[in-house]
């Protein structure tokens, strides 16, 4: 119950914080300011958002179909919240350390395609039922190179346990860890350790990773469904107040979900970057509770600024282009970073 | 097919560099140069906003914007009303005996000015009016910065008259005009 409200909290907070620093970003990269009157230098501006947002009028439109209109925000937010569950925030610290964790967030985060679908079908709206369409095919298009992308990666680290896999990616590992498959960084650890650098054709599957996850939270450069400029809102178009709130937190719930994926899989989870250079033994400082939750939420951030900073530079993907894309040039990469993990399994980890 | 994907990873790279600095670049703000200047394209990073009520762009003095009417000027020969082209002038005129007074560059009034209001929400600032009053008392002044809540607030009044004497004047002519009827009728 305190786990879960404590998870509640610091995803309002970091959406609070999220939408903010991306209204800065967006205002930077733009060459203009973004938010500055509420608070200093608009700090204030999402608190404010939020209070407008929650004191709105809940509106059902006329015709639209009341049950699955009303529901689909509770699906699409608990959906992503419930992924929470199980990543490791620290050595020790996951509110819930299935063996099957990596299996159990994956199908998790499939099921907010169908509140997506609820929310566009529900509505009696031509252009959310055209984008939540777009949304759901690219969201489970998607899901095959992420999953690829993901089994390269599980079949290096032997478990789908979150908390074990970050385990054995540092210094406090039971296996060998062999840096690109040669040296032996076992008591090293550091940046070394991380699977990305064990086996270097992670890197691309972590490349192939990412991209299918910024297709998962419908974010630029493969925001179709909620294109404002072509669908007004997308799937959400008709939705406002406290239920939109509710979409939009999912969103950057998301984001920050699949971005810690990405950490705890490719990028070393809570390890530290900094390797036991002799009797330096920065590792073993650096690692810990409190450092821990610092490593994720650090690594985390600076993949969800990325998918920022990706967002207000590449124009959209047009839905045959993003298609042809997943199908005809993702998957068969992760195939091929499949294949070749079973081959380093086998011919290098013995 | 992987020529199309590299070269999409590329031409991505390339973007995502151009957007970094102009990130990064974010942290000076563009000063207004004088656009005569050579180097006026030379500044190419940095934020452009102008953070208006705190921070305002220069105007020149002869900048052409809101208007101003001066009253003793005006011989109220009614030109201004006649030459705006969204007729946000409203004009009326009382008739004088005699002479009123002289205006500052030496033209004889003979009206007086009951009620002289500018609509500055229908104004389009074409200067129209400015061009043809014969004595230039309705100018364009460098004050563009008046926003009110209530829109009847943007109607600027000139006349200068109070009810009683717009009354008195009228009654004056009136009985000027009776007076000459008796005086031809004999």
């Amino acid at each position: 119950m305190i786990v879960g409200m404590v998870l509640f909290g610091f995803i309002a907070g970091f959406t609070l914080f999220a939408v903010y620093s991306e209204r800065k970003i967006a205002g930077f990269v733009q060459d203009r300011l973004g938010p500055m009157e509420t608070g200093k230098h608009g700090a204030l501006q999402t608190v404010a958002d939020i209070l407008k947002l929650i004191q709105k009028e809940f509106i059902t439109p006329a015709a639209a179909d009341k049950i699955l209109f009303v529901a689909a925000p509770v699906v699409i937010f608990i959906a992503v919240f419930l992924g929470f569950a199980v990543m490791p925030w620290a050595p020790g610290l996951a509110p819930s350390a299935l063996n099957l964790g990596l299996f159990y967030v994956i199908a998790i985060i499939s099921v907010d395609a169908i509140g997506l679908l609820m929310a566009g079908w529900g509505s009696n709206n031509k252009f959310s039922l055209l984008g939540s369409m777009r949304a759901v095919a690219q969201i489970v298009s998607y899901e095959i190179p992420s999953g690829l992308a993901l089994i390269s990666a599980v079949m290096i680290t032997q478990t789908l346990n979150m908390q074990e896999i970050v385990v054995n990616q540092g210094i406090a590992s039971e296996e060998a860890l062999r840096f690109l498959g040669l040296w032996d960084v076992s008591g090293i650890g550091g940046l070394l350790a991380w699977n990305v650098f064990q086996a270097p054709h992670l890197l691309i599957a972590y490349v192939i990773f990412f991209i299918a996850s910024l297709a998962e939270c419908n974010r630029a450069p493969f925001d179709i469904p909620e294109a404002e400029s072509e669908l007004v809102g997308g799937f959400h178009t008709e939705y406002g107040g406290l239920r939109f709130a509710f979409v939009f937190l999912a969103e950057y719930a998301l984001m920050f979900l699949v971005a810690m994926i990405g950490v705890v899989v490719f990028l070393g989870g809570w390890n530290t970057p900094l390797p036991n250079i002799g009797a330096v033994r920065l590792a073993d400082w650096t690692t810990g509770w409190v450092w821990g939750i610092f490593w994720t939420l650090s690594k985390t951030l600076l993949i969800v600024g990325i998918q920022m900073w990706i967002r207000w530079t590449l124009p959209r993907l047009r839905a045959d282009q993003l298609m042809s894309l997943c199908w005809k040039v993702l998957t068969p990469l992760a195939f091929l970073c499949m294949a070749i993990s079973g081959i380093w399994r086998i011919g290098v980890m013995v | 097919m992987f020529k199309i994907a590299l070269q999409a990873f590329i031409t991505a790279a390339k973007g995502l560099a151009i957007t970094l600095a102009h990130l990064f670049g974010a942290r000076r703000s563009r000063e207004v140069l004088d656009v005569r200047k050579d180097d006026y394209f030379d500044k190419q990073t940095g934020v452009t906003t102008v953070q208006f009520p705190r921070e305002k762009m220069p105007i020149p003095e002869v900048a052409r914007y809101q208007l101003d009417v001066e009253i003793d000027d005006c011989i109220v020969c009614d030109l201004c009303a006649k030459a705006c082209p969204v007729d946000c002038i409203t004009i009326e005129s009382i008739k004088a005996t005699d002479v009123i007074g002289k205006t500052s560059d030496g033209s004889v009034k003979r009206l007086y000015a009951a009620q002289f209001d500018i609509d500055m929400a229908k104004c389009m600032y074409c200067g129209l009016c400015t061009v043809v009053c014969p004595t230039e008392c309705i100018t364009m002044t460098d004050q563009y910065d008046r926003s009110m809540t209530n829109l009847a607030e943007l109607t600027y009044s000139f006349a200068e008259m109070t009810p009683s004497e717009i009354e008195e004047k009228k009654r004056e002519w009136t009985k000027f005009q009776a007076e000459k009827e008796a005086a031809k009728r004999k």
